[in-house]
């Protein structure tokens, strides 16, 4: 399959960013881009500051020292509400669901930041919120056919085994129509096919939406077949930065992270 | 008029005529039911025809169409019918490679495509097949990138076609105009359980009969609901969600996927339903499965209800025999506890009437049905017959025949026991093939079905099985290895049985067992397991399945003439029959030389007394890779049961 998506200018830009938990530090002037409709994906060995930087990014962590660059607006950080607002979604590592609630009614809640009327008028629900309800219902819909889950539309999110849990925190990222995905490890504790499935999920998304994907990944198979460019961080620290071949060349990566070749 | 509503695109313009506001075709999609009603079906079929016609398909050419049960798919069979194309449907989870020998045989030159997965197919297969030049395909996803200039959306097709209609505005009626009854009307590609595909060629006079003979034996009305979701290259979905819906008028609905059709069925009702005995066995394990997971009261009361059900529910079904009121008013209670919420969680609350086609069904599996109120019937046919030989009637089932021929059809049985059939539903030929058409089709018009069975003396026709597979054992017991194995298939735990005998000392099995059934009980009892053929294996599983083997062998010594064919040994297969390695058919249906040929090791192990074998298989993935699978297979005994003790006990 030839893709036509164009890789662009960088949209998200990192700049010597250094976080710090008191004595620990997570992360040491971290400088990286990612750039429009790409696939960008982190890497890095068990506490090399991968999930971190994707808190930095989504505003969860305040760095101490260095900037970021988001759509042409620069500053020393993030806040998650603006991040959600300005067109960044992201998935957790360990899953970040309402349980008890069917796999429709999650996917919505990614829809809040795009509803325009009150929760008085949504309790109402007449005129403008019944309209508006119709139309973010439609929009989730599309969500589930892409990532076909229709069969579990109505089934609680607790019930469902954890591969496709992971898609449903997929579908409500997607929901909120963002710019920017950050997925932290999307294929973390799945089986093989429950990881090509939802690899195909991420480069659909990537091609059909155009959206620009940021990933961790602990499963390098993975991560060398569907990223455009890898970043690598090892205590804190980047390593690398290139094109998967590129990295997997890269001898700091390979005594790093991969092991020593012998 | 009504002489003249002999073709399908003729059936489809009267009823927009007729009744064109009337709901024709419903599909699920982003969550909500959509309508097409008959006179918009009408307008789309026209614009694809045109389209197709626009693109140079023309009379008595064919077209492939493959994918899933979408209007789309249904009207572009409509399409090639109004042009006096051929409609040629195909299974939709068929491997490229099963495809290149229809689209070589049938010279196809267009194609109707559901979506990227059947796109990839054909352009897999087009080097092979040099004459397709035009592919039309539904649903854009994925496909937005593909630039071979083969490719055109069914949109853009039909645009082309809204534009050549506007041009030649005589042009669509014209062509139905000039379709007669005897013209082709579709062929069906049957594998099989033997050899290479044969296209079934029938027209349009014999669909129509078959499927008016049905719905006027039936009382069908307009206001049916139907559930499309077998595959639409199956006979059996053409006749109940294209042939009927168009002879009588009633709507059809599309799932929104496979995986949402119990859902489906519950939100649609449909009064009218049919399915092959697996997909009943398959329902009838997810019930199974659930009641064992439910709470002590209501598997006590499941237990309790099912079983009155089995001694009452069918008798009051048929208002034949006299019940007992006592038993009468247990059974209401039981309906109101029991038996409605069942049939409302299989969908089945409005079913009126329900067919099981395509194979023989075991007799309990048949049973559970009806017991719970389900008129459940057997039909008897084959993409031959299109469909309609033989239908159980309403208040006279007979659970071991298939019921009298249907108006019109003559049945006869040969010295060697085989059934012939003659009847207006009878297939033309077999396309480009004169020798296998000659082996089956007399001149005189007897269609030699290859099953074995009789007439009982109420004129009920009885299969026994496969006249090929009907054998006897060495010392001259009878073997039907199908009623073995739909005896198997019964227990929720066994999908799938494979039973040998012809011409050995003793009968034995191979069996499948049922990953969801197994793997629920294995979990209820803190088994671990890692796959399929790791559960297969384990210790316990074979003990579970001994207990079946046991329970049929002690059934079956109740009955004189089988208490010879007990299953003495078998063993638990290490993978599932598959139709991509070509063990069973598309429609399930066990293709047992193959099986033979392909299990040769095991099967000696069986009859040579061994405990173990060891067994290497290769085996087709989804994505059309091949492996290896190896396992070495334990060989466990059964008990057998002597036949006079079983009938003291009995």
């Amino acid at each position: 399959m030839q893709s036509q998506r164009k890789i662009g200018a960088p949209v998200l830009v990192v700049e010597g960013v250094s976080l710090s938990f008191g004595g620990v530090k997570a992360l040491q002037d971290v400088s990286f881009d990612v750039r429009k409709h790409e696939v960008r994906a982190i890497i890095g060995p068990n506490g090399a500051g991968k999930s971190s930087m994707l808190n930095v990014i989504n505003g969860v962590y305040h760095p101490q020292q260095g900037r970021i660059t988001f759509k042409g607006e620069t500053r020393s950080d993030m806040n998650s509400h603006e991040a959600a607002a300005m067109g960044i979604a992201r998935t957790f590592q360990n899953i970040a669901l309402f349980k008890g609630m069917t796999v429709l009614d999650n996917i919505m809640t990614g829809r809040n930041l795009k509803m325009r009327t009150n929760f008085l008028q949504q309790a109402i629900w007449i005129g403008p919120a019944k309209r508006e309800e119709l139309e973010h219902r439609r929009k989730v819909e599309e969500v589930i056919d892409f990532l076909e889950i229709q069969h579990v539309r109505k089934t609680p999110v607790g019930r469902l085994p954890y591969g496709l849990q992971k898609r449903v925190e997929l579908a409500r990222a997607l929901a909120a129509e963002p710019e920017v995905l950050l997925l932290d490890e999307p294929m973390a504790g799945m089986n093989m096919e429950e990881k090509q499935d939802m690899c195909r999920f991420i480069l659909d998304v990537n091609d059909q939406y155009g959206t620009t994907i940021a990933l961790i990944e602990h499963d390098m198979g993975v991560v060398m077949d569907i990223s455009d460019r890898v970043v690598v961080l090892d205590y804190g620290r980047k390593i690398a930065d290139g094109t998967p071949d590129e990295v997997r060349g890269d001898q700091k990566v390979i005594d790093a992270y991969l092991g020593v070749a012998h | 008029m009504a002489e003249r509503l002999d073709t399908f695109p003729r059936l489809l313009l009267e009823h927009a005529r007729v009744r064109p506001a009337s709901p024709a075709i419903r599909e699920k999609d982003l969550g909500i039911w959509q309508s097409f009603t008959w006179s918009e079906v009408a307008a789309e079929v026209r614009a694809l025809a045109c389209g197709l016609a626009a693109q140079g398909f023309q009379r008595g050419m064919n077209l492939a169409i493959i994918g899933a049960n979408r209007p789309r798919i249904y009207w572009a069979v409509a399409a090639a019918q109004c042009l006096g194309g051929v409609p040629v449907p195909l299974y939709q989870d068929a491997a490229a490679a099963e495809l290149v020998f229809v689209f070589q045989n049938a010279d196809i030159a267009y194609a109707i495509a559901e979506d990227q997965e059947q796109v990839d197919k054909l352009l897999e297969i087009m080097p092979q097949c040099p004459k397709l030049k035009h592919v039309y395909f539904d649903d854009s996803r994925g496909l937005r990138n593909y630039a071979q200039p083969e490719l055109m959306s069914y949109a853009s097709l039909q645009a082309i076609g809204r534009e050549f209609d506007a041009r030649n505005p005589e042009f669509f009626l014209a062509e139905v105009e000039k379709g007669q009854a005897s013209d082709i009307a579709a062929m069906f590609f049957t594998s099989g359980t033997t050899g290479t595909a044969k296209g079934v060629v029938l027209t349009h006079q014999s669909l129509i009969t078959a499927g008016r003979t049905g719905a006027e034996m039936e009382g069908l009305t307009p206001s049916e609901e139907v559930l499309a979701y077998l595959p639409p290259a199956w006979i059996g979905q053409n006749i109940f969600s294209y042939t009927q819906p168009l002879v009588v008028g009633f709507c059809v609905s599309c799932p929104e996927s496979a995986a949402t059709v119990m859902t489906d069925m519950r939100e649609i009702g449909p009064t009218y339903y049919f399915a092959p005995p697996a997909v009943l066995e398959g329902l009838l394990t997810q019930v199974t499965i659930r009641m064992e997971d439910a709470g002590w009261l209501k598997r006590k009361l499941y237990h309790y209800f099912m079983g009155l059900a089995r001694r009452v529910g069918a008798r009051i079904l048929d208002a034949r025999e006299p019940v007992a009121v006592v038993d009468r008013v247990r059974y209401w209670l039981g309906d109101l506890l029991m038996y409605g919420p069942l049939r409302n969680v299989l969908g089945m609350s409005r079913v009126k009437l329900a067919y099981t086609a395509g194979e023989a069904i075991g007799p309990d599996l048949f049973v559970f049905y009806r017991a719970i109120g389900i008129n459940l019937k057997q039909l008897y046919g084959s993409t031959e017959t299109s469909v309609f030989v033989c239908v159980q009637p309403n208040g006279a089932v007979k659970v071991d025949t298939v019921g009298p021929p249907v108006k019109g059809v003559e049945v006869k049985v040969t010295d060697a026991g085989e059934i012939l059939i003659r009847s207006p539903g009878l297939f033309q030929a077999y396309y480009k093939n004169p020798e296998a058409t000659a082996e089956v089709k007399t001149n005189d018009g007897w269609f030699h079905t290859g099953d074995a069975g009789y007439l009982d003396p109420d004129g009920h026709l009885k299969i026994i099985d496969r006249a090929k597979d009907v054998g006897k054992l060495k010392d001259g017991t009878l073997f039907a290895p199908k009623y073995l194995e739909n005896k198997l298939k019964f227990f929720p735990y066994i999908r799938e049985a494979v039973a040998f005998g012809h011409e050995r000392d003793m009968v034995c099995a191979f069996i499948n067992i049922d990953f969801d059934a197994v793997g629920n009980w294995a979990e209820r009892r803190n088994l671990a397991y890692s796959g399929y053929g790791d559960l297969a294996a384990q210790g316990a599983v074979y003990e579970l399945v001994r207990g079946c083997v046991e329970k049929v062998n002690a059934d079956l010594a109740a009955d004189p003439k089988l208490a010879g064919s007990q299953i003495h040994r078998f063993l638990v297969l290490h993978k599932e029959l598959d139709p991509d390695d070509g063990e069973i058919t598309r429609s399930r249906k066990v293709r047992r030389r193959f099986v033979a040929e392909r299990y040769k090791v095991p099967i000696d192990a069986l009859y040579g007394g061994k405990r173990d074998c060891y067994v290497e298989t290769q085996v087709k993935f989804e994505d059309g890779r091949t492996g290896t699978i190896a396992a070495t297979l334990k060989i466990v005994d059964a008990k057998t049961f002597p036949a006079a003790a079983a009938r003291r006990a009995a």
